[in-house]
């Protein structure tokens, strides 16, 4: 069991590309963090660096108190779990969990006795002598996870271990892997895309775009109070609805009218112009369904689409973004693998809401939870700092040099 | 219909590619006057069929013994060999970055096409030369050369499919790159190795050109080229029934060689290593 600490961790492959730029994250003992982001984010090709598969250009690299930058995978005592498994075809279930175990010359009957716990524990017991090739995609799952749990490893890897799985046994496996950890109670670092996840196991997670670090934080912080238009686009579904917004006092002008907005929120954008507002689905609400609501957070919008999922509903409400800001969406949906093809509000309203298709609508807006960015860097103007843990980003770091620029 | 068509279909290509084989069987029963004299020209030897005589006559050859033991040792060296060399090579090619790979896959590909009528001669002086000749290592060497090619792209081919993160699940279990090649990538692996061992035999054992000319005495004289220096009791009249016996006998191993071999190459082996 180890920390790993990585120090201005720079990959850059022979093109001179830099695949990871300059990440720094610890990683405590005992502490499950999960690196996401969009596919081409590095967050693989980081994990990669961590067990050893992958040179390192710069930065550095420890686990425990030992820099490993220049050992060999099987010098650095991790256990990986792979993206497609990487079992041994020709090996049996029993031997596949083994394997590590034979390489470190262990005792047939030290062999026999750990094989056959991390198989009670898998629940693979009954599989043992059958080949990779015969068993389910699930199975195979927990032989991986059983050659990784068998040896006493400093920490676990996994990279993208449930996406080939179908949606129902991926949320099993998911709680598997979250209990094991608890259990094993070992470090473990977590390469997904799927925000679900990263939610879901996450101590800690860090959002990485383009090779850079956006922002390591804990699920709710980042839940809560993304650094960036990236954090708070890609954490999130349906993800936040991005506006444009010009404030004026404690007034933001919105597409569909004016709403009012904390006066401390308010201080932060004085004076910034047009704005990109960031408001979550669930932060909208059908005027008609809550009692006391605040007048002048009520718009009127005409509602295209509604979806009802019995306990809630999805209002889908298209609008007009001026060009400047438009643009800036556009960037941020090509970052998120998105395809946007126009520009519309999501609201979730609550089951009993009964707005119909092309009607106009009451939506009252939450505006306390309201985010607003700088449309030209992205940054988050009105981030709770204390309760977002570590914001970094090519905007996010030029911000930090002068904090009271926004005051 | 279709049903008859495809048995009248098989039938053809076996007769087609049996007949030859069968008339050496039939005529390897037959006596040698039959032979000789056409008093027996049916396919079934009848009045002539003379049991297994030839094959006792053959078998007690001593020349013919020595040279079956030369063809038996000088192939399966030939094939160990070149099938160790082989894998090692078409392992770096298939995963490793080296200036010269594209290099290294086009000589060897240039080798494969050359004629090897052509190297006779040049080879036969250099043997006298330096020793070699009618030496086993004399023969094991063309064979090797001429079929490291072959094997090479067989194995990288091979190689090439076993994915990537087999081998690098096995380093991060701890395996040494030895290892993880040894345990992981030569098992997985092994129908091309026995595919290579296979083309390998082939060559060596039934090759003549070499055989004859490399080779003078029956130190090192393999089998196809002794069956032309075979002389039966009668210096006048060619031995047709001994030469048929002997030339079953010498079909012999690489029958018994290419189902032993088979069995190992199963398609598929390595589904369920990775999803997909």
């Amino acid at each position: 069991m180890a920390a790993i600490t990585m120090k201005n961790i720079v990959k850059k492959y022979g093109d001179g590309f830099p695949a990871v730029n300059d990440v720094s994250i610890d990683v405590a003992d005992g502490e499950f963090v999960i690196l996401v982001g969009p596919s081409g984010c590095g967050k693989s090709t980081l994990l990669r660096m961590i067990v050893g598969l992958e040179d390192i250009t710069s930065g550095d690299m420890v686990i425990g108190d030992k820099r490993v930058n220049d050992l060999a995978p099987r010098e650095r005592n991790l256990a990986m779990v792979f993206q497609n498994y990487a079992l041994y075809p020709h090996l049996s279930v029993y031997e596949n969990i083994a394997f590590p175990l034979r390489l470190a010359g262990a005792s047939n009957d030290e062999v026999d006795k750990k094989v056959r716990e991390a198989s009670k524990t898998l629940e693979l017991d009954e599989h043992l002598e059958r080949k990779p090739a015969n068993l389910s995609g699930g199975q195979r799952q927990r032989v991986a996870m059983g050659r990784a749990i068998v040896r006493e490893a400093d920490a676990f890897l996994f990279d993208e271990p449930l996406s080939n799985l179908d949606a129902k046994l991926r949320g099993q496996m998911r709680t598997e892997i979250s209990r094991l950890q608890k259990k094993l109670g070992i470090t473990t670092v977590y390469v997904t895309h799927d925000q679900t996840e990263a939610m879901t196991l996450g101590d800690r997670v860090a959002v990485l775009k383009r090779g850079v670090l956006q922002q390591l934080a804990s699920p709710r912080e980042l839940y809560d109070n993304p650094g960036n238009l990236f954090v708070a686009g890609f954490i999130g579904s349906p993800p936040m609805n991005f506006l444009p917004a010009e404030v004026d006092g404690t007034t933001v002008k919105l597409p569909f009218g004016s709403v009012q907005i904390p006066a401390d929120k308010a201080e932060k954008v004085a004076g910034k112009g047009l704005l990109i507002a960031g408001i979550r689905p669930e932060n909208f609400e059908d005027a008609s369904v809550i009692e006391a609501k605040d007048e002048a957070s009520t718009f009127t919008a005409k509602v295209e689409v509604v979806e009802w999922l019995g306990n809630e509903t999805y209002a889908y409400i298209p609008f007009e973004a001026p060009p400047e800001v438009e643009e800036q969406l556009r960037q941020l949906e090509r970052d998120l693998d998105g395809e946007s093809l126009r520009t519309q509000l999501v609201v979730a309203l609550d089951g009993t809401s009964r707005i119909k298709e092309g009607e106009e609508a009451q939506i009252w807006i939450d505006s306390r939870k309201m985010h607003l960015f700088d449309p030209a860097t992205g940054e988050n103007l009105t981030v709770d700092k204390a309760n977002a843990g570590r914001i970094l980003g090519n905007a996010m770091a030029e911000a930090a040099e002068q904090p009271a620029a926004a005051g | 219909m279709k049903k008859t068509g495809l048995v009248v279909g098989v039938a053809a290509v076996l007769v087609w590619c049996l007949l030859p084989v069968a008339w050496i069987v039939s005529l390897s029963f037959k006596s040698q006057d039959a032979v000789s004299n056409g008093t027996d020209p049916g396919f079934l030897p009848l009045d002539s069929f003379t049991g297994w005589d030839n094959y006792q006559a053959v078998w007690d050859d001593e020349q013919f013994r020595r040279a079956i033991l030369n063809s038996l040792g000088i192939s399966l060296i030939a094939t160990l060999l070149s099938v160790i060399i082989a894998t090692l090579a078409a392992y770096a090619i298939a995963r490793l970055e080296f200036r010269g790979k594209k290099f290294v896959l086009t000589v060897a590909l240039a080798i494969a096409m050359f004629p090897v009528v052509s190297l006779v001669s040049p080879l036969f002086d250099l043997w006298r030369t330096i020793g070699l000749y009618d030496t086993w290592p004399g023969l094991i060497i063309p064979y090797m050369s001429f079929t490291l090619p072959l094997a090479i792209w067989t194995l990288s081919a091979f190689f090439r499919e076993i994915p990537w993160e087999m081998e690098q699940a096995a380093q991060v279990d701890g395996a040494t790159s030895w290892q993880a090649f040894r345990k992981v990538i030569v098992p997985l692996a092994a129908p091309g190795v026995f595919t290579a061992a296979i083309l390998t035999f082939f060559f060596a054992w039934n090759d003549f050109v070499f055989g004859i000319t490399l080779t003078s005495t029956e130190n090192a004289r393999p089998i196809p080229a002794a069956l032309s220096f075979f002389v039966g009791p009668d210096p006048f009249q060619r031995p047709a029934g001994l030469l048929a016996a002997a030339a079953v006998i010498a079909t012999i191993p690489i029958v018994v060689i290419v189902l032993l071999f088979q069995r190992k190459i199963v398609a598929g082996l390595t589904s369920g290593a990775v999803k997909g």
